[in-house]
């Protein structure tokens, strides 16, 4: 087997922390160690999407995928495979569902069920240079947006029925001409990177995996709009995107993409990088250019909109990552082509981020229109540990809980609105039998009352006293009215609120309610938290004629609150226990009890 | 008598010099400025402040707005070991507030605290992108993932 083969390493931040790099240096030295560093080459790539197996590495041309890949296990793949030609079975994917092992990523059923637009360079090129980039037909889109009109631009946009990404879903070819034809000669254009939801993370794994994808939606639609100044606003927490994304742009600038005259159609834009500093409320478009131009990130009423008075008082345009990247497609491939995907009011695909009690953890990209079902059960995998799916929350903090029989809707911004959640970034939070839902709901409140900046009172104060209520409802101590109350309150914070963060927080315990009612009442009627969460309302007691005094508990106990002798009955000090429940786990007789 | 260090200035305040003057031409360049700081001095002293807004001409009482704005900004210094307890959605129902109650117990110290003997400072963060490997925590900026409620006092103790 003399042909050439690429190694692609996964090196996103997730696979990163558990020791790509590591593996990467391996690899390199193996592949000179074994002599066939002349035909096989290691690419450090973006996220392949699939961190619950991380690290994971593919090899081109045959594709194959090596999954949970350890430092000690690279001599076995240079030697065997590369050199070999044989796969090493046991470093396979196995499937969940199937337990069959998948010979090639593209036959996993992780894999094999997507539809990968924006996310198909994103773990196949090297992020940090631009060559591979236009290689895979990379500043196309911008090539054939600069021989049309920027009206004709807009115009393609429109009719690709792109939504925006962000959360909300606004249609993105009118909102770039609501800026276009507003008056001014100096007009900005922003990308969202302020990617706060927890559990949503595909706007990360494309700005670390390809980067150029985001410059170039952002030139045409610079180009589109008539903007000639442009802001990448990321979050600092994201500093491996940030440094790509500095990279990238060095790049482009180098290779005439950015600047003056771009490609000689005398078209001029330059771009900078702006980090955040941790504030989740600067997600919103107006907060955000509060931020850039320096000020505490504090949302302003609208009117006027961005279009009108943005930035420094200029006609601005905000879209999120997603968005613009899903851009140079429009414009490569054609309208036409974009709408073959999605239903009839959400066109095309996207991305959504898999976390939680699932198998399969990862970013994965379907057409808009797929059901939760398919998602979840043939590209996740499933659930966890053979546990039951209780729910699954969509649409982050803004979002909502959806319980079993709501698995068939088809996941588009409209359908999911009606259910009670919402598409927001694209996070999909699996919970199953395990997984309180009144402490979620809590978990939810707690983040949107830290993270209100303050600003209008219904989400500072409002906020902060369904937390209370909830609060107490995890500690037993709630009463039946205060479901009443947490109703009343909700709907008057989404009325009353002045941007997206205080109009969306209460949905998540809305849907709660809608859905998990009883687990509710279960907390404040019978005093119990059915799924064994709550800690309050748990104990944690021996069983002192099942225990035999072996001391496994005692041993991991990791506050220490378990004692006795050996061979006897032991005793768990209730006032220091954490009830964290790894006695409960680790008892080989069922002593431990949980009440 | 030695006078040798009357000419020296702090190397620190050179480089916060340079950070001003470099974005002196830049429209908004307070956050940017900040972080430059931050990064120098690893948090934001007083004095550093008043010197950005002499620099800046930007009123110190904005400033000071902007810096307990955002969760960035730090006005005390930190420990010597910076723990970063992830409580995302991902890390929440996987268990993370386990961690978080090892290691408050184990350090004694909460949210936001910095032990006295400075050995550690113990933050909150809500997600630090490694979702699949939740829960997970950083110290220092190693990332430790798939964590156990046992286990976690073990890792701590690896820092001195």
């Amino acid at each position: 087997m003399a042909e050439n083969q690429r190694i692609l390493v996964c090196a996103g931040t997730g696979c990163a922390s558990s020791g790509a790099h590591k593996i990467i240096d391996v690899l390199q030295e193996e592949i000179i160690r074994q002599g066939i560093q002349d035909r096989v080459s290691v690419v450090s790539t973006g996220c392949h999407g699939f961190c619950e197996q991380g690290p994971t590495l593919i090899i081109e041309p045959q594709q194959t995928l090596y999954t949970q890949v350890k430092p000690e296990d690279v001599p076995e793949i240079v030697a065997q495979d590369l050199v070999g030609g044989k796969l090493v079975e046991r470093l396979l994917y196995i499937d969940p569902l199937t337990k069959k092992p998948a010979t090639t990523f593209a036959n996993s059923n992780f894999f094999a069920k997507q539809v990968r637009v924006v996310l198909q360079n994103c773990g196949f090129i090297d992020p940090e240079k631009i060559q591979d980039y236009v290689d895979n037909a990379g500043y196309k889109g911008l090539t054939n947006a600069l021989k049309m009109s920027p009206d004709e631009v807009v115009e393609e946009v429109k009719k690709a029925g792109l939504r925006g990404r962000g959360g909300a879903g606004f249609p993105t070819g009118l909102k770039w001409s609501f800026c276009r034809n507003s008056p001014g000669n100096k007009k900005y254009i922003i990308c969202n990177a302020d990617e706060g939801d927890p559990g949503a993370f595909m706007d990360r794994g494309v700005l670390e995996g390809d980067p150029h994808s985001v410059i170039e939606g952002m030139l045409i639609g610079a180009y589109a709009i008539g903007a000639d100044e442009g802001y990448v606003y990321c979050r600092a927490e994201y500093p491996l995107a940030i440094k790509h994304m500095e990279i990238a742009i060095a790049q482009a600038e180098q290779a005439g993409y950015l600047g003056e005259n771009i490609m000689n159609s005398g078209f001029n834009f330059r771009l900078k990088i702006r980090a955040g500093a941790g504030a989740f409320v600067c997600g919103e478009e107006t907060a955000l250019m509060a931020s850039i131009e320096g000020r505490r990130g504090m949302p302003n009423v609208r009117p006027p909109f961005p279009a009108q008075s943005g930035l420094w008082g200029k006609p601005t345009n905000i879209n999120n990552v997603e968005t613009w990247s899903s851009i140079p497609h429009i414009l490569k491939n054609g309208a036409e082509w974009y709408t073959q995907y999605g239903t009839e009011k959400s066109k095309g695909t996207k991305i959504f981020a898999l976390t939680g009690k699932i198998n399969n953890t990862g970013l994965v990209e379907v057409p808009m229109g797929t059901t939760l079902r398919d998602i979840l059960f043939d590209i996740g995998g499933g659930i966890q540990n053979g546990k039951a799916f209780k729910a699954v929350q969509i649409g982050g903090p803004s979002g909502g809980c959806l319980p079993d029989e709501m698995l068939d809707l088809q996941v588009d911004y409209d359908t999911l609105t009606k259910a009670g959640a919402m598409v927001g970034s694209g996070g999909l939070v699996v919970m199953d039998e395990t997984t309180c839902m009144v402490d979620i709901a809590r978990f939810f409140l707690d983040f949107s009352q830290k993270e209100s900046c303050g600003k209008c009172t219904p989400c500072r104060e409002g906020n902060k006293r369904m937390w209370d209520i909830l609060d107490r409802i995890t500690k037993g101590e709630g009463k039946l009215e205060d479901l009443d109350t947490l109703e009343n309150l909700a709907l008057v914070i989404k009325e009353t609120s002045l941007c997206g963060l205080g109009q969306n927080s209460p949905n998540p315990v809305l849907a709660t309610l809608k859905y998990f009612r009883s687990e509710f009442e279960a907390h404040i009627v019978d005093h119990k938290c059915p799924a064994h969460v709550c800690t309050a309302l748990l104990t944690y007691s021996i069983d002192a004629e099942k225990c035999k005094g072996c001391g496994l508990c005692a041993k991991n106990c990791p506050v220490g609150c378990i004692t006795g002798e050996k061979k006897a009955p032991h005793q768990i000090d209730e006032a220091a226990c954490i009830k964290c429940g790894t006695c409960l786990e680790k008892c080989k007789f069922d002593a431990v009890i949980r009440l | 008598m030695c006078t040798a260090c009357e000419n020296l200035v702090d190397p620190k305040q050179i480089k916060l010099d340079e950070v001003i003057i470099k974005y002196q031409y830049e429209n908004g360049p307070l956050i940017p400025i900040l972080q430059e700081a931050q990064e120098v001095y690893g948090y934001l002293p007083a004095d550093v402040l008043k010197r950005i807004s002499k620099g800046t001409r930007i009123p110190l009482a904005k400033i000071y707005g902007v810096v307990t704005f955002y969760s960035q900004f730090r006005l005390a210094p930190v420990g010597r070991n910076l723990i970063n307890v992830c409580l995302g959605t991902a890390c929440h129902v996987r268990g993370g507030a386990n961690v978080l109650d090892v290691i408050e117990k184990t350090t004694k110290i909460k949210d936001g605290e910095t032990s006295e003997d400075r050995r550690y400072t113990l933050e909150i963060v809500a997600c630090i992108g490694a979702c699949g490997l939740a829960p997970v925590m950083s110290i220092n900026g190693q990332v430790y993932g798939r964590l156990e409620p046992e286990n976690v006092a073990e890792i701590l103790a690896k820092y001195e």
